[in-house]
């Protein structure tokens, strides 16, 4: 990156570190700090609306979607999240691959499964064997986010589900006393009124999330975990910078960072939460439901 | 094979005990089910032994951080702050290679009489080396329940405590305490049913799996990687997670029970088992 970098053999403290630190594969480490930002911004709102659909779900009149949105919000809490986004990768490519396989070769007549392999004709691989690197990867931080929206959705429907509860029924029943039907009560009484009950679970939520991010490495997404083990593991003098082991550091600086995101969303919860609790008739930030004000007392 | 040799063969193979080599193709639902509860123990055995110390650790930990002082205030402080604002995932590789770091020989302490060698080499190993990353990450989250509690201890406890006579240690442990431990149950089931869910983390960091000895869903990703079909080894590993969940729930539920004993019928708080405190 700078001049000086051409030869880093003659090198030596603060500039071979300057030159070090400034390499490509370390921009595509910065850069990897990018994709975990990108991952939050567009798994939370996801996740959220799934969680939306699964708490409207649990509060069905018809019986079946009920018990879907309740088995949906109830199921993570008994098994592993890790369990889920192993799970998920595979299968949400292999159910999209099915699908594929379904619309493009109709007259595709052998088993998709034969023994320890999924088979589907080269028209319905996803994607295209033939379509560029990036395409690749896309496909592949789309499934990610797609599975963590579907675990924290379940995650999120649960919060909703209390918070739709925690809406006082006389507001409710006040609706109903002025001729509102039961889709109106709803849309104009109780999910005006539900966040600010919400909101301390949401915000105990993407705490979970952010530390969630990690995981991202196991569902083979060349994260900061990924670049973290790849660039600290000990190198030899083959390489142009050769260092002992100094993964310690590296997974240090990732603890920095996510210890400074979480202590940022804390201090940003508690103010919206101030804020919101103005003029409401809950017990306020402060006392019942304190999670993410008790986190400010640190 | 039949069934009951397979149970024979793999039933304790998580802990080195049966056939060594693990089963390679054309895989029964037998095995699914035996090896992928024989990894249980891990999660078992890491998820007990962690409570159990955090447990005590994370009290001694909620009273620091309720104290005046600030030296004790404040290591405690961030103690609690570092091991819940980072994630489990980032602290095992960090202490793994920490571990790894350590002298690899022994220091001998000598202790006039007897001689101890302290080896560095187990800190390496998932079972000694996770399971000291997964007291201390325990202790932090309940340190953190049970300090919510301890400052939301009704004051007229106290007062009534004060009026008594009672002081010091004897106040604490017949009346702050107790009190505490009751109001934190609830958040507490919940630490505890996520902490077992987090050992399934363990094998998947930065410590190996020693002579594929791993934990349950190490031995689940074994079989959905050879079989590249997930739908039968997972929702086996799910059906073990909710019966350990339930089995939990339903203890921590007794003890819920048992700490509530004193107060009226509808006055006892049930076990919320809703996630307000999941981590």
């Amino acid at each position: 990156m700078f001049s000086y970098c051409t030869d880093p053999d003659t090198l030596e403290g603060l500039t071979w570190l300057s030159c070090y630190l400034t390499t490509g594969k370390h921009m595509a480490f910065y850069r990897s700090f990018g994709t975990v930002m990108v991952l939050l911004l567009i798994t939370a709102p996801v996740a959220l609306a799934f969680g939306f659909g699964g708490a409207m779900a649990a509060r069905a009149r018809f019986a079946p979607l009920r018990w879907l949105g309740k088995g949906y919000s109830a199921i993570v809490r008994g098994v592993p999240d890790i369990a889920f986004f192993l799970f998920f990768v595979i299968a949400l490519d292999q159910g999209i691959e099915y699908l594929r396989l379904k619309i493009k070769c109709p007259d595709w007549s052998e088993p998709v499964r034969q023994g320890n392999d999924f088979v589907v004709c080269a028209a319905a691989k996803m994607p295209l064997s033939s379509s560029p690197q990036w395409v690749h990867e896309v496909y592949g931080f789309a499934l990610a986010v797609l599975t963590f929206a579907i675990v924290f959705g379940a995650f999120a429907a649960n919060v909703l589900h209390g918070a739709m509860r925690a809406v006082p029924r006389a507001q409710i029943e006040t609706a109903e006393a002025y001729g509102m039907s039961h889709r109106q009560a709803f849309w104009r009484i109780m999910v005006p009124q539900m966040w600010v009950y919400a909101l301390p679970g949401l915000g105990n939520l993407w705490m979970i999330l952010i530390k969630a991010t990690p995981l991202l490495f196991l569902l083979g997404i060349e994260d900061i975990v990924y670049w973290a083990r790849e660039l600290g593991g000990s190198k030899t003098s083959v390489f142009t910078y050769p260092h002992p082991d100094w993964r310690l550091y590296y997974f240090l600086a990732l603890l920095v960072f996510y210890l400074l995101l979480t202590r940022i969303s804390e201090v940003i919860l508690a103010r919206l939460m101030t804020r919101l609790s103005h003029g409401q008739a809950t017990s306020g930030a402060g006392q019942s439901n304190g999670n993410t004000a008790k986190g400010l007392a640190i | 094979m039949t069934c009951f040799e397979t149970l024979t063969a793999y039933g304790l193979r998580a802990i080195g005990i049966g056939e060594r080599l693990l089963p390679k193709r054309d895989f029964t639902l037998c095995e699914h089910v035996t090896l992928i509860g024989s990894g249980m123990l891990w999660n078992l055995y890491f998820g007990v032994l962690a409570l159990f110390f955090g447990f005590f650790l994370a009290n001694a930990i909620a009273m620091a951080k309720a104290n005046r002082r600030w030296w004790l205030r404040k290591p405690a402080e961030w103690f609690i702050f570092i091991f819940r604002g980072s994630p489990l995932f980032i602290q095992f590789f960090l202490f793994y290679e920490i571990f790894v770091l350590l002298p690899k020989m022994g220091w001998d302490i000598n202790l006039g009489f007897t001689q101890i060698t302290v080896e560095t080499r187990w800190l390496t190993r998932a079972w000694l080396g996770a399971l000291i990353v997964l007291i201390l990450n325990t202790t932090a989250y309940s340190a953190e329940i049970f300090h919510g509690a301890l400052k939301s201890i009704p004051r007229g406890d106290i007062e009534a405590a004060d009026a008594y006579g009672l002081t010091g240690w004897k106040r604490y442990r017949r009346i702050v305490w107790p009190t505490m431990l009751r109001l934190a149950w609830p958040a507490y089931t919940n630490e505890a049913i996520f902490m077992f869910h987090a050992t399934t983390l363990v094998f998947f960091s930065g410590f190996p799996a020693w002579r594929q000895k791993g934990d349950a869903l190490y031995y689940a990703s074994y079989f959905a990687d050879k079989t590249f079909n997930p739908f039968i080894a997972y929702p086996i590993l799910a059906g073990y997670f909710i019966l350990l969940t339930l089995a939990v729930i339903s203890i921590y539920g007794l003890i819920n029970k048992r700490l509530n004993r004193h107060l009226p019928q509808e006055a006892r708080r049930k076990l919320r088992l809703r996630p307000n405190v999941i981590r």
